[in-house]
């Protein structure tokens, strides 16, 4: 049964095994163990980031295509339930006709992205994939009669979905949405795990590992890697799509912005390339540590008052140094991320 | 050059000046953009330069290369900022006298910069395409907020020299006295690229470095401080860019490096990546595009850049001057 949920890829380390269960039943528990706005709210961002990394991860990980559009698709599956929302009112409805209509948006472009540049060479990939994102944001912020422009939209969710609806004295909408979020990454992130390990999956690794073989064995590297693109900006869709229906309001900044493809990176490094769990491992530390980072650096920079340039260094709004300085190190000596170290850590 | 040498990308930026005039009518305004356009190239091109000079010689692709063009506008606010005398007289010399130390302060410091760059951030990862993409994007973060600590996060204006403001006018055309200096400077920056990597022994060594390294070191050459010093000059390039880029623009931000870096990318995708000759066509092809459409269809500034760059790559996949390696 294990087996099969987790398409016979287990850990593989007994620490990584006890982070992971810990994590996810944490996730599982947030409502009823951390109390507050702010741990609910990190917890939901970590379900939509472990759908986004892993898909991401998809791409980068197993296929080694580094695109920078990914948040596109992030953006097109939140401004799909979005303008859906605002559109049609607020109802289950409109929430499928806008995940159907994002999902098929987010086909045919990653489609046409696939077909025109995965033909050119690898760095001019990530060079028009940057291009296409910067385009697409600006797009949707100059169409602000669909989009709402630079305002981005606020809507209402179904009645069973918003904060004010109480089912029973303990249990309002809010949390019955936390556990829409939590099934969804579940289902999403078992879901991609298969698609890794099964046959296809090996493929896009042999691919990553020599392009050259991959192809003269007789696999189509074209199609594999339009393929692998397609599966990875659908999922991201989806993951755009929780995050709407979780804050609903979307914005340019809260789904395009290139400050979340940075994030995606940072969580991919840090958790581990090539391995899906890195992306549940790294979503949950790096975002707990972003959004705890600030107030510890608060501490600290209080505490440095006296040499002015060590406080402005440890400034609250600095946190982005610090990110940076862990994401260069982390390439420098973690290059396999945690899961990858656990694993070796376990073998030798 | 080459006796070979392939013409046709070089007639297309005439040809997209000449195609547009039809559509923009009046020929002085068309003069005012053709020209405006033009230079506006030219300090794209001292910008991208550093940058497809270290890939094609190095072959680092560094996505931190915005960094160095933010930090030479931000030094050029520090030194004409202390200037106040020279750059508010009505003198062109003693405006000169002004910008010529900030441009020369500006490279320094981006050299040096780019001397710690090289060294802690991008030795590493030689040979290693996918780690060098995302540890430069980690070094440009971190630059870009040390950036914000010593400067501060908001935006600085950076107004022009007195001299150098205003315009000339050629019938009705307007053409601004400052775009003139900025296609001086580009042009300058282009020859002396250009004599340097062909017709002096440095640039022998560097283009025999390329083709092959073991050779050259075998004959007794450091290749490794010769490429250093590529990546220096490289990100000193980008500081003079950034103070012309600034100037241009007359304030600067910090967070101007990552903004440019897309108009960059798309320009040494249009000419191909580490091609010198490449990067002037693709920058005057996109300064062009950008004022023309600018006057035209404002909406469809930015759109037209990556259109023009996919119609580029349906003709020629690896940019116009493809290298041959």
């Amino acid at each position: 049964m294990l087996t099969r949920l987790l398409s016979n890829d287990y850990p593989r380390s007994r620490v990584l095994a006890v982070l992971l269960v810990a994590l996810v039943v944490a996730l599982a528990l947030t409502p009823f163990i951390f109390p507050g706005a702010k741990a609910l709210s990190v917890a939901a961002k970590v379900l939509v980031f472990v759908v986004l990394v892993a898909s991401f991860d998809l791409l980068l990980g197993y296929t080694g295509i580094v695109s920078f559009a990914h948040t596109m698709f992030f953006g097109i599956g939140a401004y799909g339930i979005a303008i859906a929302a605002t559109r049609m009112g607020p109802g289950w409805g409109s929430i499928l006709v806008g995940l159907v209509a994002a999902l098929a948006l987010s086909f045919v472009l990653a489609l046409l992205v696939g077909l025109f540049s995965l033909r050119v060479k690898a760095i001019f990939f990530s060079m028009i994939t940057l291009a296409v994102a910067a385009a697409f944001q600006t797009l949707a912020s100059q169409l602000s009669d669909l989009t709402g422009g630079e305002d981005g939209l606020t809507f209402k969710m179904p009645e069973l979905l918003s904060p004010s609806f109480q089912l029973t004295e303990s249990i309002d909408g809010r949390m019955i949405t936390y556990y829409l979020l939590f099934v969804v990454a579940v289902v999403l992130f078992l879901a991609m795990l298969r698609i890794v390990n099964s046959p296809f999956g090996r493929v896009l690794q042999a691919i990553r590992e020599n392009e050259f073989r991959a192809e003269a064995i007789g696999y189509r590297v074209v199609y594999f890697r339009t393929m692998s693109s397609i599966l990875s900006a659908l999922f991201a869709t989806l993951a755009g799509a929780m995050l709407a229906i979780w804050l609903r309001y979307n914005g340019p900044d809260t789904s395009l912005s290139f400050e979340i493809m940075l994030d995606v990176l940072l969580i991919v490094v840090i958790g581990g390339m090539g391995t899906i769990y890195g992306a549940l491992l790294g979503a949950g530390i790096f975002l707990v540590a972003q959004s705890y980072l600030q107030d510890l650096l608060k501490l600290a920079s209080d505490a440095a008052s006296g040499v002015s340039w060590l406080a402005a260094l440890l400034s609250p709004d600095r946190w982005l140094l610090w990110l940076g300085v862990l994401f260069v190190l982390s390439v420098y000596y973690f290059p396999t991320g945690v899961v990858g170290r656990l694993r070796a850590a376990r073998r030798a | 050059m080459k006796s070979d040498f392939d013409w046709k990308p070089v007639a297309l930026v005439p040809l997209l000046a000449l195609i547009v005039l039809p559509f923009i009518g009046s020929p002085s305004t068309w003069l005012t953009l053709t020209v405006a356009g033009l230079a506006m190239g030219m300090i794209v091109f001292i910008i991208a330069s550093g940058l497809t000079l270290v890939f094609g010689l190095m072959d680092v692709l560094n996505f931190g290369h915005g960094v160095f063009i933010a930090l030479g506008a931000f030094v050029a606010t520090s030194v004409l900022g202390s200037m106040g005398d020279y750059t508010g007289s009505e003198s062109l010399v003693q405006n000169l006298l002004a910008v010529l130390p900030a441009m020369v302060i500006a490279m320094l410091v981006a050299g040096a910069i780019g001397l710690a760059f090289e060294r802690f951030i991008v030795r590493p990862v030689y040979g290693n395409h996918l780690k060098q993409i995302l540890i430069t994007m980690g070094g440009m973060i971190i630059g870009e907020e040390l950036i914000k600590v010593i400067w501060g996060p908001l935006q600085i204006p950076l107004p022009l020299p007195t001299a150098m403001r205003g315009s000339y006018f050629v019938g009705d055309a307007n053409i601004e006295k400052y775009r003139i200096v900025a296609v001086i400077v580009g042009l300058a920056v282009f020859g002396i690229l250009w004599w340097v990597l062909t017709r002096t022994k440095i640039g022998l060594l560097i283009r025999a470095g390329v083709q092959d390294r073991e050779m050259v070191e075998s004959l007794g050459y450091r290749i490794k401080v010769l490429f250093i010093g590529v990546f220096v000059v490289g990100s000193a390039l980008a500081g003079l860019g950034g103070v012309m880029w600034g100037l241009y623009q007359q304030n600067v931000i910090p967070q101007m490096g990552a903004q440019v870096n897309v108009l960059i990318f798309i320009v040494l995708i249009i000419g191909g990546l580490g091609s010198t000759t490449g990067a002037l066509i693709g920058a005057l092809l996109v300064g062009l595009m950008a004022n023309y459409t600018g006057f035209l269809v404002p909406k469809a500034a930015l759109f037209s850049n990556i259109a023009l760059m996919m119609a580029i790559l349906l003709w020629r996949p690896q940019g116009v001057y493809a290298l041959s390696k």
